[in-house]
């Protein structure tokens, strides 16, 4: 393994050269020109659906098969567009999403989860022009909000750049068959009857709430926490990036505080953060515990592995007669600027939210609403069933206006770089709320601080 | 006499003209694919850039980032504690079981052994990851064996408690890189003269003083050559963590690796993450050329 001298020569002047050569490209800035987002007004949007044969790309997650069966019922209704899949991994997709936008033949149509700097670098078709064409103005705008983002890379305002192929609500699973047991007849009412129901758990020898938190998934309970003391507007303006906002509010820090209290109460698993996301609605559906906090797109899954032994339903607020407060988001979709077919892809997108049979399709196959205009009907589920309740969660939620969104998509890299390793400290009482809050609300200063 | 001499440096050049075709290939593709983006990625590190949009030029920030940052250099500490199991210990027990082998008559027994070791370096880094998160779960086979030998005190979730987590991880690379070692150091073995061994005997050393005067000098280079793809290994991991852990619980087994891959796949922080890669090719380069030199100085 020893090298020559001459070799040794030679492959330091190599280096040397390489940096040299790196320093001199340095010199000269990589990337794009300053924003190229091309404004759409000018642009004629049509409403009436091309005769032309077409094949639309979809580029979307592993795993969820809504846009395959979407997209089957299109064709089939118009047998002239045709489409063409496109699958990779969550993970994978979303940090390739902005180079595949930016290439030469985008997909038409991408699973898009954080808007982030792909509409400020203009990669992503501003959908306003179709709103107003085809009057989306009538759905529901809580809805919609968190899908624009202005120029200044703030949500809640400016252009339209995502749709929902659905969109979900959270709320808590409780499996029936343990409750009775325990002799709880029904879902709590407020925070601290959900808390009783935790200790009888606990108490009776069955795990309280069934979670993991390898790869993050406990803050469906620590957000949950979160929204029940906090503002809505306040804690929805920091995850919407809004100047000043902040995280490590009072009230932020007591739902974070509970948390850690429910942990060192042994209300989760020991090995949580072994248990990811798979690991634990396995573990519910197999009977492993009385409560978990998931979403609506669950339902199914856990209909067909507990029967009649599961209900859904919103987490309680702190008081009694209090409004709810869940998350909620679309599954949301972005159309890439560089789209040759942009036209259709809004025609699709339009159809989705409208066509009976399409929202048909997004509630069998997500149990998630199908949003679109309110007063449309809605689909079809079978009386009783945690579908139909899924659906009426979702209406009651849009009716108290209490929708806010995820806190994982408040920055592009929040989730991984801070609250998953975060809440795994909290989770194991590692750290306390106070620090968690503070914490996150660094990581998102340096995200967007330097922007 | 001129013109043959003249013939011969005609020839000569030709030679060496034929020399650099026959290199090209090969350099286009180091220039290519590493020397290029090597040079990129230096030209990165200056820019606050998120991979599509304008690059800022930002000097040295990223760099003084990157040593600001409690966080990655607490990766960086993990990958040195990483070598611990990715080269320490395959090392010595590749040592120890090439010598017990060595001392095995060569037949079946033999070469199952040497097959049985090799067999973790086949599968895929990112499989034993997998692999070993389910062996090391809650209701694992590291648990169950340790239920079985009677020692339930000892069972935990070994890849979600914080004092296990990275000794856990680094075992799955102990466990991948100890057939490599043992196999390398075997050949190595092979090439000593067998009449220094029938020497030493009759001067009546045992196993230990054999070891350290013929078999342990004789695998100098073997012994270079595995030290410096392992620490290779320990300081840029990635696969293992990323499907065991994905760096976690907390920041438990944080690797730059990781912190690289989301800084700028996740975070789109192009420039940082590149300032972090040269930094970490630096502290490999750091590690790794003195053991170049000193295998180089004990040669002569």
């Amino acid at each position: 393994m020893a090298f020559s001298d001459g070799r040794r020569r030679s492959g330091r002047s190599s280096v040397v050269a390489v940096v040299a050569a790196g320093l001199a490209l340095a010199a000269c800035a990589p990337g794009g020109d300053e924003s190229s987002s091309a404004p759409r007004d000018d642009v004629e949007v049509s409403t009436e659906l091309t005769s032309d044969e077409v094949t639309l790309t979809i580029a979307d997650e592993t795993g969820f098969p809504l846009t395959d069966e979407l997209a089957a019922e299109f064709t089939r209704q118009h047998p002239n567009i045709t489409f063409d899949i496109n699958r990779d991994t969550f993970q994978n997709l979303t940090a390739n999403a902005p180079r595949l936008l930016a290439s030469d033949s985008p997909p038409d149509l991408i699973r898009l989860p954080t808007i982030g700097d792909t509409a400020r670098d203009g990669l992503l078709a501003d959908l306003d022009p179709y709103y107003e064409a085809y009057g989306w103005d009538t759905w529901s705008e809580s809805q919609l909000a968190p899908l624009r983002m202005d120029e200044d890379g703030v949500r809640g305002s400016g252009p339209l750049y995502q749709l929902g192929l659905g969109y979900s609500v959270t709320g808590i699973f409780m499996n029936l068959d343990i409750a009775e047991e325990l002799g709880i007849d029904g879902p709590p009412e407020t925070l601290a009857e959900l808390e009783e129901n935790l200790a009888t758990a606990q108490e009776n020898g069955v795990l309280p709430i069934v979670a993991g938190d390898k790869d993050g998934v406990v803050n469906f309970v620590v957000q949950a926490a979160m929204n029940q003391y906090a503002d809505k507007d306040e804690f929805l303006s920091w995850m919407f990036n809004e100047p000043g906002a902040a995280y490590n509010t009072p009230e932020n820090v007591r739902g974070a505080e509970l948390i850690r209290e429910w942990a060192d109460a042994g209300y989760f698993s020991e090995d949580i953060n072994s248990l990811d996301y798979f690991a634990f609605v396995t573990e519910f559906s197999e009977g492993g515990g009385l409560f978990t906090f998931n979403g609506n797109w669950e339902a199914a899954n856990y209909q067909e592995a507990l029967g009649d032994d599961v209900a859904f339903f919103l987490v309680p607020p702190e008081n009694e007669g209090d409004g709810h407060v869940a998350m909620g988001a679309a599954n949301s979709f972005a159309v890439a600027a560089n789209s040759p077919h942009i036209d259709e892809i809004a025609h699709f997108l339009d159809w989705v939210h409208t066509d009976p049979a399409a929202r048909q399709i997004v509630v069998d196959v997500t149990g998630a609403s199908p949003g679109g205009d309110p007063s449309l009907p809605l689909p079809e589920t079978e009386p009783g069933s945690l579908a139909e309740s899924a659906l009426e969660m979702a209406a009651r939620i849009s009716e108290e206006d209490g929708q806010v969104d995820f806190m994982a998509n408040t920055t592009a890299g929040i989730y991984a770089g801070s609250i998953i390793p975060e809440s795994q400290l909290l989770v194991t009482s590692q750290i306390t709320g106070q620090e968690f809050a503070d914490r996150v609300q660094a990581f998102y200063e340096s995200e967007v601080g330097d922007r | 006499m001129i013109r043959a001499g003249a013939h011969r440096r005609a020839a000569v050049r030709r030679n060496t003209a034929r020399g650099w075709l026959l290199l090209l290939p090969a350099l286009a593709a180091y220039v290519g694919f590493v020397v290029w983006p090597l040079g990129m990625g230096i030209q990165y590190s200056f820019f606050d850039w998120n991979g599509v949009g304008p690059a800022t030029w930002v000097g040295l920030d990223n760099y003084a980032s990157v040593f600001g940052d409690p966080e990655l250099l607490g990766s960086i500490r993990n990958a040195f504690v990483l070598i611990v199991f990715f080269t320490v210990i395959p090392v010595t027990v590749g040592l120890v079981l090439a010598t017990l082998i060595r001392s095995l008559r060569s037949g079946a027994f033999s070469r199952a052994s040497q097959t049985i070791l090799f067999l973790p370096q086949v599968i895929p880094l990112a499989a034993a990851g997998i692999a070993w998160s389910w062996m090391y779960a809650q209701t694992g086979a590291v648990n169950e064996i340790l239920g079985r030998l009677g020692l339930d005190g000892l069972t935990r979730p070994w890849l979600a408690d914080y004092d296990t987590a990275l000794p856990a991880v680094g075992l799955i690379g102990s466990w991948v890189l100890t057939g490599l070692c043992t196999v390398l150091l075997l050949t190595g073995i092979g090439k000593i003269d067998r009449s220094l061994y029938e020497a030493v005997r009759l001067d009546g050393a045992g196993w230990w003083r054999e070891f350290f005067t013929i078999t342990l000098p004789g695998l100098r280079q073997e012994i270079a050559v595995l030290v410096t793809i392992s620490i290779i290994a320990a300081l840029s991991s990635f696969d293992i963590i990323y499907t065991s852990t994905q760096g976690g619980p907390g920041r438990a087994t944080l690797v730059p690796g990781i912190s690289i891959y989301r800084i700028g796949f996740t975070q789109s922080d192009v420039g940082l993450a590149s300032a972090f890669g040269i930094v970490l090719m630096i502290l490999v380069l750091a590690c790794v050329l003195p053991i170049q030199r000193l295998a180089r100085v004990r040669d002569r």
